[in-house]
């Protein structure tokens, strides 16, 4: 297994065990839609599904995801139509700049599948919590510098409950 | 990032076939020691990649014991101690902690060595023990606010920054290990790491070739179980105060108690003399006080960081009351106060 999938497509892995992911898609896949932000961790706009679990691309050892599926944002959208999460963005208004975007939309769609999982988040603990909050607390690994915060949360808040629905 | 070779270890038996492990770091999820690689602060020649390791995925329970496998990641144990009312402060510590992201990668056995988050530690240009032995400590007479006030040193004030870590401390877990020689230890974690003294480049008694393999933790009811974490802001920041305590009470009387603090030692804090103090005793508010001021009083601030102090009294003398309080009005109840 000395290969991964990316969308879909299979990759040997680089030769070079330096080599994050984040770095083997921008410099040898040309997929720059996991954006480079602050390259440790701490800013989430290289936010990808690792076999459906977000991870940041920037922190991963391409070397050691052999056989692991990845699925960014390029791989969100059929042929013809967007991922509902990616029209919720544009329908609400949820960037600015759009650095963090690819980010956010990827952290979102993951969302979605551990609240179906029932995976519990720090606010369970709180009798108190609204839905919001719990957006809010879960999506705290995505930073947004132009402060779209408020409309991210409404368009990931909208495709959760639509699932609800 | 300097290069380096890889070890692809399978299984644990695998250990004795390593060459050497002169500069070398056992890689579980990355998130840390990755980072620190960048930085050029970790530089190993080798590494030993447990990605291929199978084995370390598991959690596995007796009727006494849960043992958590060292790749279990933080998101699956979290998940799993939820469910699970005697082990609830380490769901509540683990989510209490960095971020889905982050979790989703981090590993437990990982997550118990991860280093200091010391900003004099993270800057190469400046002096650090922990970094370079010898080259002095920059964060004595420098920006100190997230530094510890208990354990320290003159040669080092860095804090240890896992919330996991501290619950497992409150929770007395054992941390299982294994040498390349096949030995295996069985190590308090309590006992895990080392106070830092005029050697803070060491912080545990773990040999280099000595890797976690699981970590396993009693199933002993120990009362309502609070993680109450204090930071700058309410997600993805490290505790500057975190108080883990379980307490049961009966007839008024503190039965059990485990405390530790998480932010504010060179170490996850086991409050021993606090617990010392509480136990058999009624529990008042006046008691709660005076357990405090018997385990701050070595405490000791560098300025930046001298309300760390009274903070920590404050969040324990809180936490304590919570938790008495509920064990007055729910006799015996096991786990977090609410969950979903």
């Amino acid at each position: 297994m000395s290969s991964i999938t990316i969308n879909g497509q299979t990759h040997g892995l680089p030769q070079d065990p330096r080599t994050t992911l984040l770095d083997f898609m921008h410099q040898h896949l040309q997929l720059f839609g996991a954006k480079k932000g602050c390259d440790h961790g701490q800013c989430g706009a290289c936010t990808v599904l690792v076999d459906g679990e977000r991870m940041n691309a920037c922190l991963l050892l391409t070397f050691q995801l052999a056989g692991k599926s990845i699925v960014t944002i390029e791989g969100l959208a059929s042929d013809d139509e967007l991922h509902p999460l990616q029209q919720a963005f544009i329908d609400n208004d949820a960037f600015q700049c759009g650095f963090c975007t690819s980010g956010q939309i990827c952290s979102g769609v993951a969302l979605k599948s551990e609240l179906e999982k029932n995976r519990p988040s720090t606010l369970w603990f709180d009798p108190d919590y609204t839905k919001t909050e719990d957006v809010k607390e879960r999506l705290s690994g995505n930073l947004c510098r132009c402060g779209a915060y408020p409309h991210i949360i409404d368009a990931v808040s909208i495709c959760t409950d639509e699932q609800e629905a | 990032m300097k290069p380096f070779s890889v070890f692809s270890l399978q299984d644990k038996q695998d250990l004795s076939k390593v060459a050497s492990f002169e500069h070398s770091r056992f890689l579980a999820g990355g998130t840390n020691l990755v980072d620190l690689m960048k930085h050029q602060i970790e530089e190993p020649d080798q590494i030993v990649d447990l990605s291929g390791w199978q084995e370390a995925h598991q959690i596995s329970e007796s009727d006494h014991k849960v043992t958590i496998g060292a790749l279990v990641t933080n998101t699956e144990l979290a998940d799993f101690a939820y469910r699970q009312p005697t082990l609830s402060l380490l769901s509540q510590a683990l989510l209490a902690g960095a971020t889905v992201q982050l979790r989703n990668r981090a590993t437990t056995g990982g997550n118990l060595l991860q280093r200091t988050r010391c900003y004099y530690f993270y800057d190469t240009t400046k002096a650090c023990n922990k970094r370079e032995p010898g080259s002095g400590c920059a964060a004595l007479d420098g920006f100190n606010r997230i530094h510890a006030v208990l354990g320290t040193s003159e040669h080092c004030i860095a804090s240890h920054p896992s919330d996991m870590a501290t619950a497992m401390t409150a929770l007395d877990a054992t941390v299982h290990t294994m040498n390349a020689a096949g030995e295996v230890r069985h190590i308090p974690v309590r006992e895990l790491y080392t106070l830092p003294g005029d050697t803070p480049h060491i912080e545990t008694q773990l040999g280099a070739d000595e890797l976690i393999t699981a970590v396993s933790i009693n199933k002993t009811a120990r009362g309502t179980q609070i993680y109450q974490k204090v930071r700058d802001r309410s997600s993805y920041a490290f505790a500057l105060v975190s108080v883990a305590c379980a307490m049961h009470v009966k007839d008024g009387i503190i039965e059990n108690i485990n405390l530790a603090f998480g932010g504010v030692g060179s170490r996850p804090w086991h409050a021993k003399s606090a617990e010392d103090y509480l136990r058999g005793k009624s529990a008042t508010e006046a008691l709660f006080s005076q357990a405090a001021d018997v385990e701050l009083s070595a405490a000791k601030g560098s300025g930046g960081n001298d309300f760390k102090i009274p903070m920590l009294k404050r969040t324990l003398v809180h936490v304590l009351g919570q938790a008495a309080s509920h064990q007055q009005q729910h006799p015996d109840h096991e786990g977090a106060i609410h969950v979903r």
